[in-house]
């Protein structure tokens, strides 16, 4: 929908900058990122969700460690998102994407990662939520300065410094940075992607990891912390 | 062997202090009653004892382990049935039980047997492969009775467990739970508010504004509130109150042409009173303290009750008569009818003889 929309819009009046590349090839990692993200998000709601109905204290009171709760859960939303995702990928050839076969295994061990890195965060933030209004109400908030911050809809190469910062935070900056470039791997030359590519991808990676790995403990910390 | 052991715990939630200093043992093997009011901290005390919540001071232990320090030890020898419903509703029932014994780490060829077992037990067997959302009230809280019992804990702690069953299975779960008892040795924890299911415990502990009020076996806990009641109706009551007077030198009460007569050991004292009296009587009961006078005779708000919703009936401790007179106005009736006869079918016979 987002594609539809902002693709429409801002396709003629990007094309007309010097940008020397196709605008949907540009913009479909980021429509991918976001989705994942958004899904990622929102599943972690079940948390909140066994919370309310009580089966969450069924989890908590049996014999089973925090960390391996709260990574279930996490992977039971990355599952979910990367689900998504892969819907996504089957219809890229179809609205004339290119895509290599090639590309398809890293795509995908990065939307496994963002939806990880996203899931944990929507974790945390469920872990201390006691009722779903609070959760839905926290994730509105952030995920669309999340979404507009990430860089999904322009590139963040020349964007005022505060943006810079607050986008350096997300997630999905990092999601959308290293797709991009396996996206836009054979498209654009080495001087144009310096306009459009802000870290290598092994640099996005690890903020990715390290950004799972800590919001995960929180997560653990959090259901282990009783009131 | 104390199987829980509760030293000075104390929970507070800010301003609110909802369990104070509490201190009791529980025995191996033993079914232990937990009573109070609404709010008094029986399910904070079981959130702590099964590891939902910490104390903000005290310690406890079950089956010698910390649990504070030894959680996962202490999460593996508790089964627990919540006062609130905590079923998987997406799930049929045989996959929540499954669930719930993996987590517990059940053996895959045992858990067949238990499953069976259990879910036999709860009558739900037939429903095994049903979607718990379809389930009713009653239903879903029969599945999670077997669920608790599924990994065979140590201690099974219920939160008014058999709240919203019908008599029938009600029956048929402390059928159950008294051979759990019995054959396994399993250490029951349970809450309720139902009198007459207290009567099973070997021990109950009362509790209200988080301090334990009362601690000991039922039949203890009901001498301690007093005295027996005999009830007598006379066509000659003046004649009859007069005599009672004189002969046993205690006040009577007389309430609605009704004589009530304080005594100690009312089976013992009511042949007595037949062989003795010379006035005719109509009609005679007995009342013995239940458990029910034992709850409300300890748990008066020391300063009025609008602070509780409590039912105003009840008097405090002590004054046996008055808290007889405000039970014997809702009950003695019912009880009259059906004790006279028995009464009359079981003791005229030996009287007379």
């Amino acid at each position: 929908m987002f594609l539809v929309i902002f693709g429409a819009g801002l396709s003629s009046t990007l094309a007309r900058g010097d940008f020397g590349v196709d605008f949907i090839q540009f913009m479909y990692p980021g429509i991918i990122a976001m989705s994942v993200m958004g899904v990622a998000f929102f599943s972690t709601i079940s948390t909140v969700w066994d919370r309310e109905f009580g089966f969450l204290k069924e989890i908590l009171v049996a014999p089973v460690s925090r960390t391996a709760i709260a990574i279930g859960k996490t992977l039971g939303a990355t599952t979910i998102a990367v689900l998504q995702g892969l819907i996504l990928l089957v219809i890229a050839p179809f609205i004339g994407l290119d895509l290599h076969l090639a590309m398809i295994p890293e795509i995908f061990s990065l939307m496994l990662l963002l939806s990880f890195a996203v899931a944990g965060m929507g974790l945390f933030i469920a872990s201390l939520m006691k009722t779903t209004e609070s959760f839905g109400l926290l994730m509105q908030v952030l995920v669309f300065p999340m979404f507009f911050l990430s860089g999904a809809f322009f590139p963040l190469t020349s964007v005022p410094s505060w943006m810079m910062a607050l986008s350096r935070l997300n997630p999905l900056t990092y999601g959308v940075d290293a797709m991009r470039q396996i996206f836009l791997h054979n498209h654009i030359s080495p001087e144009v992607s310096h306009r459009l590519i802000l870290h290598p991808i092994y640099i996005n990676v690890l903020f990715l990891v390290v950004f799972s790995a800590v919001l995960v403990s929180a997560a653990v910390i959090a259901f282990n912390k009783k009131n | 062997m104390n199987i829980i052991e509760v030293q000075n715990l104390t929970k507070r939630f800010g301003e609110v202090t909802a369990v104070n200093a509490l201190s009791f043992n529980v025995q191996k093997g033993e079914i232990f009653g937990f009573l109070g009011p609404n709010g008094a901290g029986k399910s904070t005390t079981i959130n702590i004892l099964s590891t939902l919540l910490t104390p903000t001071t005290g310690k406890a232990y079950i089956n010698s382990f910390n649990v504070l320090s030894e959680r996962d030890k202490v999460r593996k020898s508790i089964g627990l049935v919540f006062q609130d419903p905590s079923l998987d509703d997406h799930l049929t029932s045989e996959e929540n039980l499954r669930f719930h014994a993996k987590l517990y780490g059940v053996p895959k060829e045992e858990y067949k047997k238990r499953m069976e077992e259990v879910l036999r037990l709860v009558d739900l067997w037939d429903r095994r492969k049903d979607i718990v959302k379809k389930f009713s009230g009653g239903m879903k809280r029969r599945l999670e009775i077997a669920r608790g019992l599924i990994h065979y804990p140590q201690v099974l702690f219920l939160d008014e467990p058999t709240i919203g069953l019908d008599p029938q299975t009600r029956a048929h779960f402390w059928e159950y739970i008294l051979k759990l008892k019995e054959e396994r040795a399993m250490t029951i924890f349970m809450t309720t508010h139902y009198m007459n299911e207290a009567e099973y415990c070997d021990r109950i502990g009362i509790i209200d504004y988080g301090k334990l009020v009362a601690l000991d076996t039922p039949s203890n806990l009901k001498k301690k509130v007093g005295c027996d009641i005999i009830e007598m109706k006379s066509g000659d009551e003046e004649r009859l109150k007069e005599e009672l007077q004189a002969r046993y030198q205690t006040k009577i009460k007389e309430k609605d042409h009704i004589l009530q007569l304080e005594v100690q050991d009312g089976e013992r004292f009511l042949p007595r009173l037949f062989n003795e009296l010379t006035t005719k009587i109509d009609a005679i009961a007995l009342r013995k303290p239940t458990l029910e006078d034992v709850f409300c005779a300890l748990l008066v708000a020391p300063f009025g009750s609008s602070k509780h919703h409590r039912k105003s009936g009840c008097a405090l401790a002590g004054e046996c008569t008055d808290i007889k007179k405000a039970l014997l106005k809702q009950n003695f009736y019912v009880f009259y009818s059906t004790y006279h006869y028995n009464l009359a079918a079981r003791n005229y016979p030996l009287l007379a003889g």
